[in-house]
């Protein structure tokens, strides 16, 4: 419910800070609460602090999921 | 050389602009401030008008419609990627008079200096509204300094006052909308605000994006010269392409359509609005414009711009039509349609 | 920006709108509950009203931790920053919130109360550290999600001795929320659309419980227009093929069991009130936090003398209601004649994720 966006992770400061790329844009913020990060995670971004790791694999199903509805509609059209 | 004359006539020592700061000496009307005014307001705006050293500037008046706008400038921060107060109040000020499709001639400038103030950053302002105004081909021609005491002022606010002159056949006003009109905008979204917003204390997140601020009288005179008859012209400011387009529908009493797809707004701005939960249609402009003209007009309108260094990006975002409840309306990027309403209060950014 | 515009591309949103319009029975009349204020807003934001069928109707629900938040819990932050010796740091988004007497905290800066908004509670400890002769007092609200930060802060200003550092904790619970919400009867709904980021923290396990107990199907989404969408037909298949479960639309996200990092924090650092008042909702048993007594030198409550008030709503709001999901926002004498975002009379409006803010800045064309 709360503004939270995907932010990928460009440097790692230390164990509490990161810096992150959002679209270009690039911001420290803490990644106390999450165990381990690497270079090149995305995480999902709220108040400053990184709430959880993007499940890389699961948005590209979902996306794939969505894909395949608009190809079985384009071939029913057909 | 007018300049070799000044620097013979110095009325006191020379300021050394690299210490020192404002004194209330300064704005007190005596040899301190004529001192000031001299050597640095005189030598870096250096035209005819301003040697003169009178109170005010005596100019030719030419037959026909004259404008005059007028605009204060108490930005923050004062310097800013892209920009500084300076030239930002040159290039608003220039845009205003623009706007009418009028030739922009002369500004006045009027400073209000915080006791405290650093003589070297006010010596930057001042020769980044030199260089605009060069620029931009006019002069400024006269103006005024007050100092206030420390804690009374934001460092610097700076008034500038424009004139200029429309051409014969030229009747550009915001109550000129028609349904069936279309809308183009010169450039990007955004870049202003989020410039700004980049630079102040407590959002801290860095970009490479720089104010957009840019003087657009050379880019509407082709616009002009090419389609007298352009309906409404107007620079997106503050509250951004939202705040334009509803005064617009109100002023010409229609209503609008905007393809959000069409409408140019950088990746990274886009993204500081996500990351602040803004909306980038409400961030403020400094070096766009948006037209309104007849559709017949609008591709080769579209021709003119894009030929300019200023106009390159310039899109059709959307038409006029005929709404008694005067709504800027929306096509999202998803296909459904809602409202960009008026911009309520500031905007700030959100976490929920 | 990528995994955010590629779940807001509008061919695969039309796709997702016909596989709504192809399952949907016509004789059935679907009522949801979009439970999250962000929810609320993508949803007019983006228009999705206009890509559902006619019998699938969309319901505000109180996930608006602004909206709920009640007017003397405002009131006692105005107090806090009205204190000469305080800095009060908020999020931007209760800046504008009418108190009693239409108070707000940006009004109070106006009169001269040092009030900042802060992106992040980090900013309020560095201005804390940054001003040892101020109090810093962080207000904090809202749900799950944006708990563990402020208890982690708390944690940090202990670590560093901060003696000028203190939280007005106003932190609020989601599940108990929904239970309350349907042990009430005074909405008939088929199922909700779950919180995105709350579910981050909490995992789906906790909505279990309220699923079983009252029959009701939670798919938990994502923010971006397709998760709505995508969210929404899930719960259309359930209700047709007479399911009840709790699923989870937002698996690039949300785990099952959440975040035990933050959970652990929480649990740490704060701990359940009795009871507490929810704009609209009533008062509410263990439906909020407060700062345990390890950590109650940072608990602004304990710090500060704050008589209790009690807020005096403008006669004619109906945002407890708007906010329960009975009534809509245009069903409110006020919205849009008197209660507008420039002048707000409640919540609702003046939170950029009221369901009255939401409808009047996009919704009013039909």
């Amino acid at each position: 419910m709360c503004l939270a966006l995907p932010a990928k992770i460009e440097d790692i400061i230390d164990k509490e800070r990161a810096i992150v790329n959002l679209g270009g844009i690039t911001k420290e913020i803490s990644i106390s609460l999450l165990d381990k990060v690497s270079i090149g995670d995305y995480i999902i971004l709220h108040v400053g602090y990184a709430l959880a790791k993007l499940d890389e694999a699961e948005a590209k199903k979902t996306i794939a999921l969505f894909e395949a509805m608009l190809e079985d509609q384009n071939n029913e059209i057909h | 050389m007018i300049t070799e004359t000044i620097e013979k006539k110095l009325i006191g020592p020379k300021i050394n602009f690299n210490k020192g700061n404002v004194d209330l000496t300064h704005g007190s009307g005596g040899r301190a401030m004529a001192n000031l005014i001299e050597q640095l307001f005189m030598r870096e705006f250096n035209n005819e008008f301003l040697s003169q050293n009178n109170d005010q500037a005596c100019y030719q008046v030419t037959n026909g419609r004259m404008v005059i706008s007028t605009d204060s400038y108490v930005i923050s921060p004062i310097f800013f990627p892209g920009g500084d107060i300076g030239s930002l109040s040159v290039h608003g000020t220039v845009n205003d008079v623009a706007m009418s499709g009028a030739k922009p001639l002369y500004l006045s400038a009027s400073y209000i200096l915080e006791e405290g103030f650093p003589l070297s950053d006010l010596k930057k302002i001042v020769i980044s509204m030199a260089d605009a105004a060069k620029q931009a081909k006019i002069k400024i021609i006269t103006g005024d300094t007050k100092v206030v005491e420390r804690g009374k002022g934001d460092g610097v606010f700076i008034t500038t006052t424009g004139v200029g002159v429309v051409p014969e056949n030229v009747n550009i006003s915001s109550n000129k909308a028609k349904p069936g009109d279309h809308v183009i905008i010169s450039g990007y979204m955004g870049d202003h605000g989020v410039a700004i917003m980049s630079n102040r204390n407590n959002l801290k997140f860095s970009t490479t994006i720089k104010s957009d601020s840019a003087a657009l009288n050379e880019l509407i005179s082709s616009m002009v010269s090419s389609v007298p008859d352009i309906h409404c012209l107007r620079d997106p400011t503050r509250g951004g392409l939202a705040a334009t387009l509803n005064e617009l529908a109100l002023q010409s009493k229609v209503g609008f359509i905007i393809d959000e797809n069409k409408v140019p707004i950088r990746e990274e701005v886009a993204s500081a609005c996500e990351l602040l939960g803004l909306d980038a249609l409400y961030v403020a402009n400094e070096g766009k414009c948006v037209v309104i003209c007849d559709p017949s007009n609008s591709q080769p309108l579209l021709k003119v711009m894009r030929s300019h260094p200023l106009g390159l990006y310039s899109e059709i975002i959307g038409k006029v039509i005929e709404d008694p409840r005067h709504f800027v309306q929306l096509k999202t990027k998803l296909g459904g349609m809602r409202i960009v309403d008026w911009l309520s209060g500031e905007q700030l950014p959100r976490i929920c | 920006m990528k995994y955010i515009n590629d779940f807001r591309n509008g061919e695969l949103a039309k796709a997702i709108s016909h596989e709504i319009i192809d399952i949907v029975k016509s004789d059935k009349h679907y009522k949801f509950m979009e439970f999250c204020g962000g929810h609320t807003h993508a949803i007019h934001r983006y228009g999705i009203p206009s890509l559902l069928p006619e019998n699938v109707e969309m319901i505000h629900g109180p996930g608006c931790p602004v909206c709920v938040l009640p007017m003397s819990r405002i009131d006692k932050a105005i107090k806090l920053a009205l204190l000469p010796e305080v800095i009060l740091c908020s999020y931007g988004d209760m800046l504008r919130v009418p108190g009693t007497d239409q108070k707000s905290l940006l009004k109070a800066k106006a009169s001269g109360a040092d009030v900042r908004m802060v992106y992040s509670v980090d900013d309020a400890i560095s201005i804390a550290k940054t001003n040892p002769k101020k109090q810093v007092v962080f207000f904090a609200i809202g749900f799950e999600t944006t708990t563990p930060p402020t208890a982690f802060a708390i944690k940090q200003a202990k670590k560093l001795y901060l003696k000028n550092f203190t939280v007005f904790c106003n932190h609020v619970l989601t599940p108990v929320a929904m239970d309350s919400l349907l042990q009430s009867k005074e909405v008939n709904l088929d199922g909700f659309v779950g919180p995105a980021h709350v579910s981050i923290i909490i995992g789906s396990n906790p909505y279990e419980v309220v699923s079983k107990k009252y029959n009701k199907p939670i798919v938990i989404s994502g923010f971006e227009p397709l998760d709505v969408l995508h969210s929404i037909l899930m719960l259309i298949k359930q209700i047709n093929e007479n399911r009840c479960e709790v699923e989870i639309q937002y698996t690039r996200a949300v785990k099952r069991l959440g975040n035990p990092i933050s959970l652990n924090l929480m649990n740490e650092v704060l701990e359940l009130r009795n009871t507490f008042e929810w704009r609209g909702l009533g008062f509410i048993d263990k439906s909020a936090l407060q700062i345990k007594s390890e950590f109650k030198e940072f608990d602004a409550e304990m710090r500060f003398e704050l008589p209790e008030t009690i807020g005096k709503e403008h006669k004619q709001c109906i945002c407890g209601t708007v906010l329960r999901g009975i009534k809509k926002p245009k069903e409110c004498k006020l919205f849009e004649k008197v209660c507008t975002p420039e002048n707000p009379l409640g919540s609702c409006m003046v939170s950029s994720e009221g369901a009255c803010a939401a409808v009047y800045a996009y919704g009013r064309i039909n």
